[in-house]
């Protein structure tokens, strides 16, 4: 891939990113009364938390795609972009509920994490996250070493599980909206090993020819 | 049709300070309107027809007339028609807060009866007609708290809902009333499964024939937005929104405690009282403040009152009873 195609697909991933944020700016500011909907408290928390998850799912996509076929590899570019974004919005998620859930008030906070079992998850999910970006520079890649670096960046795989669990127990019984990401999820995990085994056949088909 | 009304809610003894004047409530809705034609034009989007005009079939828009109530809520800011109309829960019209407003269209309102049987002396059926002309309609302003933790200021019309089942002569026996709502797959297809249809609410004799019960027909001086649950719903001012049954076609006086559709669903987090309790916590979130519905992010949560702050009216109906068993 040429340096211009991968700034142009660089640029869109950007810009991709950002809509969801823009489209709260643009509402809070172009009507600050019902630009975000009757409800801006509960539309703030929602769409921050769904691009969280929609971003990280979306991360672990990538492996799995690259691994279809060699020409999809220089995706790779782009998980540490996305797994940024994600870590972004979960953290507007968290600030929104401090603020606007909460009202900065640390006694409720407290009570919420240990009363609240999808508070509680919630904020693990976020609390795994905070490594993760931490470590996502070059330089941290280098310092901890390939292996440990992968092994420490498999816990956004736990992350991701508690994140989807934070929005099962959120909504009420009944309602099946998480039923989309929770099966998209669970089709990346059975991506990795039924590639893996697809790989695995064709290097041994290709041994025996 | 957009009719300019110089008084929408004459009668009321709210300040007309507090009131967003009809045409100023109207206007806003052009220019969302407006805006959501523009946005949908630049980005392509079909059904701009249905953006443009979200829900004209379902604003009747029938002006009642109507007379001051000796017991409405002043001093607060009422919610606006347009965010009243279009941020319901009334899941026979799907799960979204948007849903009922371009889905209950359909709900057919005329013609309408609403039959009273059970533990009475005269059992009656009532034409939606005659029940709009039983007793003078009354601008009657509540606040309205939903168990998810937002709430409205909303000018209903009705009269006390005791007006209605007095005409039956209730049986000394009578204990609970129970509430039937329409239900009918074939009309309300968006009814999510797993949910105990039709929609059934319930109340205690005396909850029921307190004065604050009301029998609700109009909002904003004008019959009721099938969204709102037209033609006819109760509204219990002091319990969470779930407990106001729409769109009701029976009601049975009965002497057990009738079962309740969200009690079926989760009897840990809605009980039969559900009365509106900043001290009494639903199991995922606190209840001690609420969000305002159409104010700002940074100004919407306000504590959360006792009874919603009709404890004047109806603590004495609870007296010695735990209301976190009781919850």
């Amino acid at each position: 891939m040429n340096k211009a195609t991968l700034i142009a697909l660089k640029t869109l991933t950007w810009i991709a990113c950002l809509y969801p944020l823009g489209v709260l700016i643009y509402g809070a500011v172009s009507d600050p009364v019902n630009g975000l909907g009757p409800d801006p408290t509960g539309r703030i928390e929602f769409s921050t938390g769904l691009a969280a998850l929609h971003l990280l799912v979306i991360s672990l996509a990538i492996t799995p795609l690259r691994k279809l076929s060699p020409r999809l590899s220089f995706l790779i570019k782009f998980r540490r972009l996305l797994g940024l974004f994600a870590f972004f919005y979960a953290s507007i998620h968290l600030i929104a509920y401090i603020g606007l859930y909460a009202g900065f008030d640390t006694n409720t906070i407290l009570q919420d994490v240990a009363k609240r079992r999808f508070i509680t998850v919630g904020v693990l999910a976020w609390l795994l996250l905070v490594p993760l970006a931490l470590t996502s520079t070059t330089g941290a890649m280098k310092r901890l070493g390939g292996k440990r670096w992968n092994q420490l960046h498999k816990l956004v795989y736990v992350a991701v599980c508690l994140g989807i669990l934070h929005y099962w127990w959120q909504v009420k019984a009944g309602v099946t909206t998480p039923l989309g990401i929770t099966l998209a999820m669970a089709a990346l995990f059975v991506a990795r090993p039924v590639l893996d085994w697809w790989k695995a056949k064709k290097a041994a088909r290709l041994r025996t020819a | 049709m957009l009719i300019r009304k110089p008084d929408p809610i004459s009668g009321s003894n709210i300040p007309s300070s507090e009131i967003t004047p009809k045409d100023k409530w109207m206007n806003r809705r052009n220019f969302i309107a407006a805006a959501a034609a523009t946005g949908a034009a630049a980005l392509g989007v079909e059904r701009v027809g249905e953006i443009l005009a979200p829900s004209r079939a379902v604003h009747a828009e029938t002006k009642l007339q109507t007379v001051k109530s000796p017991i409405t809520t002043t001093g607060e800011e009422l919610t606006s028609f347009q965010d009243i109309t279009h941020y319901n829960n009334f899941y026979e019209f799907g799960e979204n807060k948007s849903d009922p407003a371009q889905n209950a269209g359909v709900l057919p309102t005329r013609p309408w009866t609403v039959k009273i049987s059970g533990l009475v002396k005269t059992p009656k059926t009532f034409d939606i007609d005659a029940l709009l002309k039983l007793r003078p309609l009354e601008d009657r302003t509540y606040r309205f708290r939903c168990v998810e933790g937002w709430s409205m200021v909303v000018p209903w019309v009705g009269y006390s809902l005791s007006e209605l089942i007095k005409q039956c002569d209730p049986l000394s026996s009578a204990k609970y009333v129970h509430f039937l709502s329409y239900y009918n797959g074939k009309v309300e297809k968006w009814a999510p499964f797993g949910y105990n249809w039709p929609y059934s609410e319930g109340l205690r004799m005396d909850e029921a024939m307190n004065p604050l019960t009301l029998l609700t027909m109009g909002l904003y001086g004008e019959e009721l937005p099938k969204q709102d649950g037209a033609p006819v719903r109760i509204i219990v001012p002091w319990k969470y929104g779930f407990k106001s049954a729409k769109s009701i076609v029976e009601i049975k006086v009965v002497e057990k405690q009738p079962h309740t559709t969200w009690n079926d669903a989760a009897s840990n987090e809605y009980g039969f009282y559900s009365n509106v309790n900043p001290n009494v916590d639903h199991p995922r979130w606190s209840q001690k403040t609420e969000r305002v519905i159409g104010k700002p992010f940074y100004a919407q949560r306000r504590p959360t009152l006792m009874f919603n702050g009709y404890g004047d009216f109806v603590a004495s109906l609870y007296n010695g009873m735990d209301l976190r068993k009781y919850y």
